[in-house]
């Protein structure tokens, strides 16, 4: 074994001191000791299932500090509109116009949402898309935890992919998913008290954000990383090769609305709240959190381009010696953090990405033992062969993992793979649902045919791109168009393709009678309202307090 | 279902990783205040001593307020 991990250890930036061992162990030892005092609390295969939904939902993960931070030190301040144009407005629509109508239909999930509208054809497809989307996310999260552990540790990468593989297994094992959940808890404090130190650092090195400006104007002459709009007139302006349009319609308009109004594990866990008004305003609060995250999750990366003294390259085309863009965190810990806290940031990425695969991969066990296995294929076994037939995609999850980290390790950037899978499931959906919800007409067969169009129009197009690039000036509107750019026109069209389809079968087919749509479709659902309350409890209020917020940031940043 | 009751919030358990971590990183912080390492930079700030006093004084703060024994 000893010689194995030898022959797979490359040169290493930093070397693990005693404290930082200790740090990275305490973390497992406490985190599988709660999972084994917790298992007594858990005895019925509902609790094993409830805990697989919402283990995913907390969503500011490991996996999106490393990618956007690679992603920052790729395409510059443009990677921070993800967290603005790309979520606020969608999170304020989801508060002020979605939240109610959810709140009345009292459906559980968007496939159970789909079931009643369109039928079990439609949500059979969503739920197994949705369940290939988590075993392909499952793997980028294990891709991620074996880059860190090839800058930290100098192994090989497909070594450190086994080995990621392998202690997830032996965590969900041992812990259950217990241990996962108060994972997902404890990795959220530690993500931010771990890495919040590097912008802060990062800034006194440079002498602020004016400081850091001029450094990235020195290191890359010609190119500009730090204008969030002023750049977006022509493709060929910006590092990502994109123009305002894909950011206004592909990302604000389809990608964002579709992941904050579709993603059922993003509705779900706004549905516990207790009343109407706290399910507006859950999503509304976090709109403004999210504004904030961009300091620790896009500041790296800019302060990467600033002062590291090498250039990093894409992770399709890395040779060796040299560092890929999912890699400008970990350079970045190894630069500031000594012994402590460097055990505390590589603990802090590492248990993020273990609970974003054990997340998934139990997602994917729910979705196929819930959604598709007890309908569709076997209905009222007993319980206890639910629980097994869990236990058993567990454990194939994880193994296709493996399969998928692969993958995501042919695209330049962590973000450029993730986002194109939304592009695939989310965008679709989203056109399908909305439809859906704002037109009483949509018949059954015309929601299942848009949303299979809309999907397969998004992976033909994505598969075109990749295999010719001819076909990223048709798609993406130009030869300029890097990874994130044309994962956002993909979208874009991937949902007016459903939409179209969607329309036209409509057209041809019979109507549902109005009788049978009532709570699903929003003109013929009484919508709840939340009690008269005083100016500053209302959501619309701060609902527009957010996008005014956002606004004066993109005036900032233009 | 009685058992829900006494389970421990997982708020004591924040306090008691970010308590440790604190004692820990602040601790190495001053071992190495006199000869802090060559390859850090920025060394000369002690991040480890203010990073790890504040984890610490947060972490006592979870451990009172979520402490089991002051709910029972």
């Amino acid at each position: 074994m000893i010689a194995i991990v030898a022959s797979a250890a490359q040169t290493t930036l930093v070397h693990l001191s005693t404290v930082d061992l200790v740090i990275i162990a305490f973390y497992f030892a406490l985190v599988l000791g709660i999972g084994f005092y917790l298992k007594r609390f858990a005895k019925t295969g509902e609790d094993f299932f409830l805990a697989g939904r919402e283990i995913v939902s907390a969503n500011l993960g490991s996996l999106e500090l490393l990618g956007w931070a690679g992603s920052a030190y790729q395409y510059g301040i443009l990677a921070a509109h993800w967290y603005w144009i790309g979520a606020i407005p969608a999170m304020v629509f989801l508060g002020i116009v979605m939240m109610p109508f959810y709140y009345i239909s009292k459906t559980h999930s968007v496939p159970g949402y789909l079931q009643l509208r369109y039928g079990p054809a439609a949500s059979a497809l969503s739920a197994v898309t949705f369940a290939i989307m988590t075993i392909l996310m499952s793997g980028v999260n294990m891709y991620a935890m074996a880059v860190v552990m090839k800058v930290v540790l100098g192994w090989d990468i497909n070594f450190s992919i086994w080995v990621s593989s392998l202690t997830v297994g032996i965590y969900v094992a041992a812990g259950g998913l217990f241990s996962a959940i108060f994972n997902e808890v404890l990795q959220f404090f530690l993500i931010w008290f771990g890495a919040l130190l590097i912008p802060i650092l990062g800034l006194i090195e440079t002498g602020g954000w004016k400081g850091m400006v001029a450094r990235i104007q020195q290191n890359f002459p010609g190119q500009d990383f730090t204008h969030a709009w002023s750049t977006l007139g022509r493709f060929q302006d910006n590092p990502m090769g994109m123009h305002w349009t894909g950011i206004v319609f592909g990302l604000g308009a389809v990608q964002a609305m579709g992941y904050w109004t579709t993603d059922f594990l993003v509705v779900q866990r706004v549905l516990s709240a207790k009343d109407i008004r706290s399910a507006k305003m859950a999503p509304i609060i976090g709109s403004f959190f999210k504004m904030a995250v961009p300091l620790i999750v896009i500041l790296p990366g800019l302060l990467g381009l600033a002062v590291l003294p090498m250039h990093l390259v894409p992770a399709s085309s890395l040779q060796p010696g040299q560092y890929s863009y999912n890699e400008v965190l970990p350079l970045m810990l190894a630069r500031y953090c000594g012994p402590g806290l460097l055990g505390l940031g590589i603990t802090a990425l590492v248990a993020g990405f273990m609970a974003g695969m054990a997340g998934n991969v139990s997602a994917f066990a729910t979705v196929w033992t819930y959604d598709i296995y007890r309908p569709f294929l076997r209905k009222n076994a007993p319980d206890q062969h639910y629980v097994s037939m869990g236990r058993w995609c567990t454990l194939i999850g994880l193994f296709a993992s493996i399969g998928t980290a692969y993958l995501a390790m042919g695209f330049a950037s962590i973000m450029d793979y993730v986002q194109a899978l939304f592009g695939f499931f989310i965008a679709p959906l989203f056109g399908t649902v909305l439809l859906g919800m704002l037109w009483k007409r949509v018949s059954r067969a015309a929601g299942f045919w848009g949303l299979l169009a809309g999907t397969l129009s998004s992976v033909t197009m994505f598969t075109l791109m990749k295999l010719d690039h001819r076909w990223v000036s048709v798609f993406a509107l130009s030869p300029h168009a890097q990874g994130l750019a044309q994962d956002m026109y993909q979208a874009l069209w991937s949902c007016v393709t459903c939409v179209v389809v969607t329309v036209l079968v409509t057209l041809v087919t019979k109507p549902r009678p109005d009788e049978e749509l009532k709570g699903l479709v929003y003109a013929l659902t009484e919508v709840a309202h939340e009690e008269h309350t005083s100016f500053l409890h209302r959501p619309l209020f701060w609902g527009i307090a957010a996008l005014a917020v956002l606004l004066v940031l993109q005036i900032i940043f233009w | 279902m009685s058992e829900k009751h006494e389970i421990i919030p997982v708020w004591f358990f924040v306090g008691v990783l970010l308590l440790v971590y604190g004692f820990l990183i602040f601790a190495s912080g001053l071992a190495e205040w006199s000869h802090p390492p060559e390859t850090v930079h920025l060394a000369n700030l002690h991040a480890p001593v203010w990073w790890g006093g504040l984890l610490f004084v947060l972490g006592l703060v979870y451990c009172i307020k979520f402490s089991p024994k002051r709910k029972a």
